[in-house]
């Protein structure tokens, strides 16, 4: 085993050396910003340079793609981002995007389409299920064994986009102790930050979201909350802290497990 | 002869009232607005097959799944027995369709069958509505006339029921009394003749009598009610479930008004092209009842108020103001009164209300996620979520109103393409000093 320190690769370098990547990793804003999704970033980038893909970030470049302005309904804004990041997609023929969030995901794949941006657009959860699948991604059951995990559904992954199973699978080969809470699938309960939420105070009611949401995942005793989504990770650790189970119970997105199952 | 003379009459007044109800109501559909394009039709009528006739989404609640599923294949079964006791009124015969030899006995079986499936399963809802305390009946939009409403449709689903079988087993009393042929096999009323032994053949006629008009009767003027009442869903969930939106959950429609602009404002040139398409709209997103879409209407009257919805709300689990199946009622109601107003005075009618504030709040509007578990729950698929982002829309677009740390997100991606106010210099970070271990 030797350390090797990676530079991940850069869409406008890569094309000023002629070079052009098969996938273009969509970090978004939360993988660029939220100090815990960064690590889920880099998490993920570790495993895209480990295996060797051919890929590169848009970094500076990189602009909201509009959906919470979308979603508060400020169809001007979004449709402006929209535009703007399909002119920049254009420039760098950027065919096949891999995302980190199930929101950017749902815009790419759904919407964009609407506004001329067509392309094949992958969520991170499916594109490392793909790997495992074919064998190019080989996991040590050892390190998870006897570890319980437990998977929160994201809303745009999940009833948004039917993407069920792909999440579970990849739990399934790292620990073979996968537990559902009772609300999951497409009866999972969202974490409370969706359509906007995120970035506001909720409205006055008599309990917040995430907490209803984090006691369903205590119900399992799962020793792992996985996660794969930056809102639902947010609020699934909020409601560790709320609990005081956050030295007992971890809350990883699925590329974290990962990354560590590779004990790289 | 009389009987037939007045058997027409009803019929004649049944379709008359129906007819005027549904001129009403392609009235208020005509001031709506455009949706989306119906094509695919064999994936329209596989989803129909499967949501609508095999009541997939019912099951998501098992117990009432069933329940409800054995309700509605029993009303399209016994609809065909219906449909006899027409022609049989209008032309003054007995069992039109006896014609149809096997077949007529298999039909008649399985609706004398259903006919006792489906007055248990009332019995069994009207119960739970009396006694056991089901929390999705409740809510702030669950006001008494809605639980009248489903309360008298129950009842008088029961007496259609009971008065099916009070004709079945005179039928079978009469004709084994007068040593005729039984037309059609009656497994579960065949066992109920006992009660009505010892009646004189004249008197199990007259008793058939009543009960066959009472049927037919009851059926005409419940087929009048429903549209005036929640249980209009007889009516409308199969076509609302054909008309479904096929988009993914996750995709909102697109604005394409909204795109014609920012497209001029990012380039110039485009100025003066011609403009394709309709003009633009009078307003961005919805305020009032004659804004919304056809679909959306359309989702309005199809709903039963069954509160799948807002049982898996996650704001409204929560104890927030937010219920999507109030959105929807709110809708209904809106579009009844406004309607009226816009039918009688024109376009130019208002009550300085509308459906946005006088109805639904904005704290109701503000509390969504998005989660579309509400659209995935319904089970003749409402969509609420397109509703409440299009009142977001018309408070954000036209009166650039929207809680606080929206507006400042709204700036942040504006100024720096993030929702968080960093720069875009710092984008990067992140992947400073990333090492793997490589064996």
């Amino acid at each position: 085993m030797e350390t090797i320190k990676i530079e991940v690769p850069v869409m406008a370098d890569l094309f000023a050396r002629g070079e052009k990547p098969e996938y273009l990793f969509w970090v978004g804003c939360a993988g660029a910003y939220d100090d815990r999704y960064k690590k889920v970033a880099a998490a993920f980038a570790k495993i895209l340079s480990y295996l060797d893909v051919n890929y590169a970030v848009l970094g500076k470049e990189e602009s909201c793609t509009g959906d919470p302005a979308r979603r508060a309904g400020n169809e001007m804004l979004y449709q402006m981002q929209a535009l703007q990041n399909i002119e920049i997609f254009k420039a760098y023929e950027v065919q096949k995007i891999i995302t980190i969030c199930p929101h950017c995901y749902n815009i790419f794949k759904n919407e964009y389409p609407d506004l001329g941006g067509v392309y094949e657009v992958i969520s991170y959860v499916d594109f490392l299920d793909g790997l495992i699948s074919e064998g190019k991604l080989q996991i040590d059951p050892q390190v998870f064994t006897n570890v319980t995990i437990t998977y929160h559904d994201p809303c745009y992954l999940g009833r948004a986009n039917d993407i069920y199973e792909s999440p579970r699978r990849v739990l399934n080969a790292l620990s073979g102790k996968m537990v559902e809470m009772h609300r999951n699938k497409s009866f999972a309960l969202c974490c409370g930050a969706g359509g906007g939420q995120m970035f506001k105070e909720a409205e006055k009611g008599d309990k917040e979201v995430f907490i209803e949401r984090i006691e369903d995942a205590l119900k399992t005793d799962a020793k792992v909350i996985a996660t794969s989504c930056p809102f639902c990770m947010t609020m699934m650790t909020d409601g560790l802290k709320y609990k005081n189970r956050e030295e007992e119970i971890k809350n990883y997105d699925i590329s974290e497990l990962i990354a560590q199952a590779l004990g790289i | 002869m009389t009987s037939q003379i007045i058997f027409a009459a009803a019929l004649l007044l049944t379709f008359g009232v129906f007819g005027y109800t549904t001129w009403r109501y392609v009235k208020l559909f005509q001031l709506t607005k455009p949706a989306f394009p119906v094509r695919d039709f064999g994936k329209r009528i596989s989803l129909t097959l499967k949501v609508a006739l095999g009541q997939s989404k019912m099951f998501r609640k098992p117990f009432t799944g069933i329940m409800h599923a054995l309700v509605f294949w029993g009303f399209l079964v016994i609809l065909i027995g219906s449909i006899e006791m027409v022609i049989d009124g209008l032309f003054g015969i007995e069992r039109s369709l006896k014609v149809m030899g096997g077949f007529y006995d298999v039909v008649m079986a399985s609706g004398d069958i259903f006919a006792l499936i489906v007055a248990i399963a009332i019995l069994v809802f009207i119960g739970r509505r009396l006694f056991i305390h089901v929390k999705r009946f409740e809510g702030i939009e669950m006001k008494h006339v809605s639980h009248v409403d489903a309360k008298i449709a129950l009842s008088i689903i029961l007496l259609l029921m009971l008065t099916l079988l009070g004709l079945n087993t005179s039928y079978v009393a009469h004709q084994t009394a007068i040593n005729e042929t039984i037309h059609g096999i009656f497994p579960v009323s065949q066992h109920l003749t006992g009660l009505v032994s010892g009646l004189s053949p004249a008197a199990l006629h007259v008793h058939h009598e009543i009960h066959w008009w009472a049927h037919i009767l009851l059926i005409f003027f419940f087929a009048n009610l429903l549209p005036y009442s929640k249980h209009f869903h007889v009516f409308m969930s199969v076509p609302n479930v054909f008309l479904s939106r096929l988009d993914p959950l996750g995709k909102l429609p697109n604005m394409d008004s909204i795109t014609r602009e920012v497209k001029l404002m990012m380039d110039p040139a485009t100025a003066f092209a011609p403009v394709e398409g309709e003009a633009a709209p009078e307003r961005f997103g919805v305020l009032d009842a004659d804004d919304v879409t056809w679909k959306n209407y359309l989702d309005s009257l199809a709903c039963t108020e069954c509160g799948r919805c807002t049982s898996v709300c996650p704001a409204a689990i929560t104890g927030k103001k937010l219920s999507p199946r109030k959105i929807v009622m709110d809708l209904r109601a809106r579009m009844r009164e406004k309607g009226k107003g816009l039918l009688k005075s024109g376009k130019d009618f208002s009550d300085n209300k509308s459906l946005l504030r006088d109805f639904i709040s904005e704290e109701e509007l503000w509390a969504c996620t998005t989660c579309n578990a509400c659209a995935m729950e319904c089970p003749i698929n409402i969509n609420h979520p397109t509703l409440i982002v299009d009142m977001r829309r018309y408070l954000v677009m036209e009166e650039g109103s929207a809680p606080g740390e929206l507006k400042a997100v709204f700036n942040n991606i504006e100024n720096n393409g993030a929702p968080w106010q960093y720069s875009a210099e710092d984008r990067m970070l992140w992947a400073k000093d990333l090492e793997i271990k490589k064996s």
